[in-house]
């Protein structure tokens, strides 16, 4: 389905008019995935670009946060990009469509509704395939700095004193 | 000056593992003039070492050689591969540790008698008498500057504690405070007071809270009596022709196999590791493990009742500013059998920070369920229960021949199925948990089922009969006199209190017992 262009050397306009749209909200190209409002692309080495947003597009139905941008969950599995894990990711993509089509979807990316797409993790759930990929969330997305704001935590504090004088009794609604 | 000993020098008292036991009793030892090799798997690290990140400071401090897990229990499921969170360091996880310090209840120290028989359980008395003990407690809360005894003032509230403290009030809970801790309110000690950082469980980078990392250990070392020797992983204890403790063989930084001799040999190594160096000491004299001619090495394993419950509020609680676990309600901690169980559970704050609570919130599930709670996690108070749990026979410490460490050892393998006891506890501690924080207003709240072992303890047990335990009322061998337990392991139950305190107690307790032995000649 993807054309045979390498995205090496070319803007993100012009990769983005390269591809070739997949789900709902992934622009698939050869070597490449990008979101529909270009607020984040990723350069693949191993995985195919349609696995890639697969994966993503899993990632944030196991763990969605709404208030956490694709980028992270893109991050949080970026690691499957290897030569070693891509046909194992690869195996499992397919059974995902394969359970996709047996609801009556084209495929995992091409099934428009959370809803729908929970169902057919759930029914998956036991697979190594699944336990891989959300026990690599665990750490893979929440132990991300950057997101830790989105839930208020606010990280390491022994550089600036503890919270001694930084609100550790603050409460005033009790 | 720190002392240097050959390891031909069979005078020396060898001790495995550097933690709340065997750090506490080189130091003590050291102090009396007895001369201490210890011997520690891990390296060391101090409080500028620490880091304030939870995965960070794992992957720096915790204890991940393999281990195996069986049992119906859920952490064998959830994380069959960390049945326990130790850490592998000089100091043992008194670095890790949160600091709450209880002494046991008089009547938890006769677990048989007040309870009676329970179907399953392989409940006895403690061989000490709580009295026997109390100075040692009163040492014990000393050297750690335990606040709210030895007039030392208690922490000042943090936000999670007011509302455990509020919901507790609201439903008539009498004995709810910021709790007994091993953690400076004031200077002490030459350490500094808290500063509120929130890191308990990474190690405090202030020294405020006590490890035995940055006190005993270099005190003991001061005395130039003690050597420590640092990434000196124990494989066996050897023994002579008499079936005395001779020695103690180890793999150095290197790799290589060391043989240090020894007068006397004691384990601390925490209650997995204890049982797993005694069964590998096996020999022809001692064909089932080293000190276990009643088949109890490894056997009675106790973790404590555990589990959390977190409220969910409609404001900001921000649960991980400050101590993690300075705030305690005490009235669950009786023995009343009226509410469908034996023992009791306390009740004390906790804290995770966004990385564990994603990790031990519900592990392994999934969806809005589970994110929508996260989602909430500025919103959220927590409290762990600490309950007591039955001792039974079958929850033990194997080897698992089928898997072997770096150095060709088998590994241990935790074997653990909740009692009926147990369970009734538990749900009697979720549904008070539940109740206290929605009398505060809590929107949610959110059972949480035990994280992998933070009090590991039983394996090694104190008994009056040589047939139903390991060790006597000193923490000595029945079978080999010169062989001492000194960590968690020599517990006979397992009371409703965190036990490091008991911990302490008793190394200061056996040191006196040892040197007064030594000087005696009676070993
Ligand atoms: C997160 C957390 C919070 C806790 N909070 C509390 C609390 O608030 N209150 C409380 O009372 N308790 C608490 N605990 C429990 C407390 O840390 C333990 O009870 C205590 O540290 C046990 O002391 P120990 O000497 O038995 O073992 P440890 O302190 O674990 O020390 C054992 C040492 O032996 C070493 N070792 C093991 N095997 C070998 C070997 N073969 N060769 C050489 N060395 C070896 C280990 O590396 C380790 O350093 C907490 C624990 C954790 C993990
Ligand atoms: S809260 Fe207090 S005891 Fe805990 S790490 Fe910070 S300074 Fe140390």
């Amino acid at each position: 389905m993807a054309t045979k262009v390498s995205p090496k050397g070319m803007t993100r306009r012009q990769l983005l008019a390269r591809a070739t749209v997949a789900g709902a909200s992934f622009v698939v190209g050869s070597g490449f995935v990008a979101a529909r409002n270009a607020a984040w692309a990723t350069e693949l080495t191993a995985i195919s670009p349609t696995a890639f947003a697969t994966l993503v597009q899993m990632a944030r139905d196991i763990y969605p946060h709404d208030k956490i941008e694709d980028q992270y969950y893109v991050i949080a599995v970026k690691g499957y990009d290897t030569a070693e894990t891509a046909p194992e990711i690869a195996m499992g993509v397919s059974a995902l469509d394969a359970a996709a089509r047996g609801k009556g979807f084209a495929s995992y990316l091409y099934t428009s509704w959370e809803d729908d797409r929970v169902r057919i993790l759930r029914g998956m759930e036991e697979s190594p395939f699944f336990q891989k990929v959300r026990g690599g969330l665990v750490t893979g997305l929440y132990n991300q700095k950057a997101i830790w704001p989105v839930f208020g935590y606010e990280g390491e504090s022994y550089s600036k004193g503890g919270y001694i004088n930084r609100g550790f009794d603050d409460i005033d609604w009790l | 000056m720190v002392a240097k000993f050959e390891l031909s020098d069979d005078s020396v008292v060898v001790i495995i593992g550097t933690g709340a036991g065997g750090g506490v009793l080189a130091n003590e030892l050291a102090q009396k003039g007895v001369k201490v090799v210890a011997l520690e798997a891990g390296g060391r690290y101090l409080p500028e070492d620490y880091i304030n990140d939870e995965w960070d400071s794992f992957g720096q401090l915790a204890w991940t050689e393999p281990r195996t897990t069986s049992g119906d229990w859920r952490v064998s499921k959830d994380f069959s591969g960390l049945p326990a969170w130790i850490v592998k360091a000089v100091g043992g996880t008194s670095i890790h540790w949160a600091g709450a310090s209880l002494r046991f209840q008089e009547h938890e120290f006769k677990a048989k008698t007040h309870y009676g028989d329970v179907d399953g359980a392989n409940l006895l008395d403690w061989p000490i008498d709580p009295a026997e003990l109390a100075p040692y407690y009163d040492k014990a809360e000393a050297k750690l500057g335990v606040t709210r005894t030895g007039g030392r003032p208690g922490l000042p509230g943090s936000n999670n504690f007011k509302v455990l403290e509020k919901g507790a009030k609201a439903l008539g809970y009498k004995e709810v405070n910021t709790g007994h801790m091993a953690i400076n309110s004031v200077e002490y000690d030459d350490r500094m007071a808290c500063q509120q950082t929130g890191f308990c469980f990474q190690g405090c980078k202030w020294g405020a809270k006590w490890s035995s990392a940055y006190t005993d250990i270099p005190r003991g070392e001061a005395t130039g009596n003690l050597e420590v020797r640092d990434h000196s992983h124990v494989a066996r204890i050897v023994h002579d022709d008499k079936g005395r403790a001779s020695g103690v063989e180890y793999f150095d930084q290197d790799g290589n196999l060391q043989m240090q001799k020894a007068k006397i040999v004691c384990v601390a190594g925490n209650s997995i590791e204890s049982p797993r160096v005694l069964l590998n000491s096996h020999s022809s004299m001692f064909p089932d493990g080293l000190a276990n001619s009643s088949g109890q090495v490894g056997r009675n394993y106790m973790r404590h009742t555990t589990g959390s419950v977190y409220g969910v509020f409609d404001k900001p609680v921000r649960m991980w500013r400050g101590t993690t676990m300075a705030g305690i309600i005490r009235d669950e901690s009786r023995h009343d059998p009226s509410r469908g169980f034996v023992g009791g559970y306390e009740l004390e704050t906790l804290s995770l920070g966004l990385p564990f609570m994603a990790a031990f919130l519900d592990p392994g599930s999934w969806g809005r369920e589970f994110t929508s709670a996260l989602d909430d996690y500025e919103n959220m108070a927590g409290m762990w229960i600490v309950g007591e749990d039955m001792p039974q026979e079958t929850n033990r410490i194997t080897l698992n021949h089928g898997v072997k460490d770096a150095y060709g050892l088998p590994v241990a393998n935790v074997n653990y199925t909740d009692h009926p006891n147990d369970r009734a506890m538990r749900d009697h501690a979720y549904a008070r948990g539940k109740a206290i924080y929605e009398a505060v207003g809590a929107t949610r709240t959110l059972p949480t089922p035990p994280y992998p072992s933070t009090h590991n303890l039983g394996t090694n047990r104190m008994s009056e009969r040589p047939r139903d335990g390991v060790v006597n009322m000193h923490g000595q061998a029945h079978d080999v006199p010169n062989l001492f337990v000194s960590d968690g392991s020599q517990f006979t139950t397992g009371a409703s209190e965190n036990p490091t305190l008991t911990i302490v107690a008793l190394a200061i307790r056996q040191a006196d017992f040892i040197s007064n032995e030594m000087s005696k000649g009676n070993i």
